[in-house]
């Protein structure tokens, strides 16, 4: 029964641990951000919906498994032994929101990804992330064939407020996403100093 | 809930999707043992805080005694053995252990009432942690 607990004399090392949102519209490349930079593949976790609080939902034209697990994309950066970042891919379809509130819970900052042929499908989780007061940046994917906005006209098309960091990305690019995660976390320290507004619901 | 779904119950046999062409077999159907017979029905554990899907569960070394084995169940027991190879966060148990994350924290919560391991508390809500620790995550990230 006992599979040989080989590490028993260390004692293990308590890291410290931050997690990063990463929101956006479905099939706006989460999952790949998540997997370019995760030392892990992206694991995914699954909430049942019968038991994650049964929110109103319509199963009818809903295929296959999605209609009773609603998984989530996460990844973990291991930045020091006693330092680890996980970032948590929130669920793209609207009816799962109740777990936003719980992952959102003592983030350091969201990412909010967008895509330019289907701006609208962030708008949601930016105006989630506005209402409660959670800091988030976006980054705009740059997709093979989409056409090139200026950031400006990115951020006047999602009405983002003049502090909110908007950056372009290749979700699949590990260097790229890193200076995506670099942002929000700046963008963290900056308010670091500005006590936050509690979450409001 | 809706009409619609109250008419077939999610999980019956009938509950097939869309117009009824397909039928659920196998790892399709679910887990033959539904997930929360592993913690006896319970929903939540006597532990008084909600652990924090990256709170991280860290073995105390009552869990080095194996006798203690015979009185936890099997997950209880692979949840230890995860944690003992190195500290593991809720959501990481959740994914190694294809359980669903309330029914970790439920078991997770047993096994701190055992005092078998201890939950670090994350930065609390509504605070940032230190200027330094950003720092160190931002030169943290630099370096990868």
């Amino acid at each position: 029964m006992a599979f040989g607990r080989s590490s028993r004399r260390k004692r293990p090392v308590e890291p410290v641990t931050l997690k990063i949102l990463v929101a956006g519209g479905f099939g706006v490349g989460k999952t790949t951000l998540v997997g370019a930079v995760s030392e892990i593949r992206p694991l995914r976790t699954e909430e049942r919906l019968s038991e994650a609080g049964r929110p109103v939902d319509d199963l009818v034209g809903v295929e296959g498994k999605s209609t009773t697990t609603v998984a989530m994309d996460f990844g973990r950066i291991t930045l020091r032994e006693d330092l680890v970042l996980y970032l948590f891919g929130t669920p793209g379809q609207d009816r799962f929101w109740f777990l936003w509130d719980e992952l959102a819970q003592g983030s350091l900052g969201a990412v909010v990804l967008a895509d330019t042929r289907r701006l609208e499908d962030c708008f949601a989780a930016v105006d989630y992330f506005e209402r409660r007061g959670i800091p988030f940046t976006v980054a705009v994917n740059l997709f093979e064939g989409a056409e090139r906005f200026p950031i400006e006209t990115v951020r006047a098309a999602l009405d983002l407020d003049p502090e909110v960091p908007v950056l372009l990305c290749d979700a699949r690019d590990r260097s790229s996403v890193r200076d995506v995660l670099v942002a929000v976390v700046e963008d963290a320290m900056a308010r670091a100093d500005v006590p936050r507004e509690p979450a409001r619901t | 809930m809706s009409a619609e779904s109250a008419r077939e119950t999610p999980g019956s046999p009938r509950a097939s999707a869309g117009a009824g062409s397909s039928r659920w077999y196998d790892a399709e159907a679910g887990p033959v043992v539904r997930p929360y017979a592993m913690t006896r029905g319970r929903t939540s554990s006597a532990s008084r805080h909600r652990l924090d899907l990256i709170a991280i569960v860290v073995p105390e070394p009552a869990a080095d005694d194996r006798g203690r084995d015979q009185t936890l169940s099997p997950e209880h027991v692979e949840i230890v053995e995860l944690c003992s190879d190195m500290p593991q966060s809720i959501a990481e148990l959740a994914s190694g252990l294809d359980l669903p994350v309330g029914v970790v924290r439920v078991l997770v919560g047993d096994l701190v009432e055992e005092e078998l391991v201890h939950v670090t508390r994350p930065v609390p809500p509504a605070e940032l942690p230190d200027v330094n620790i950003l720092r160190e995550v931002i030169n943290g990230l630099r370096a990868l």
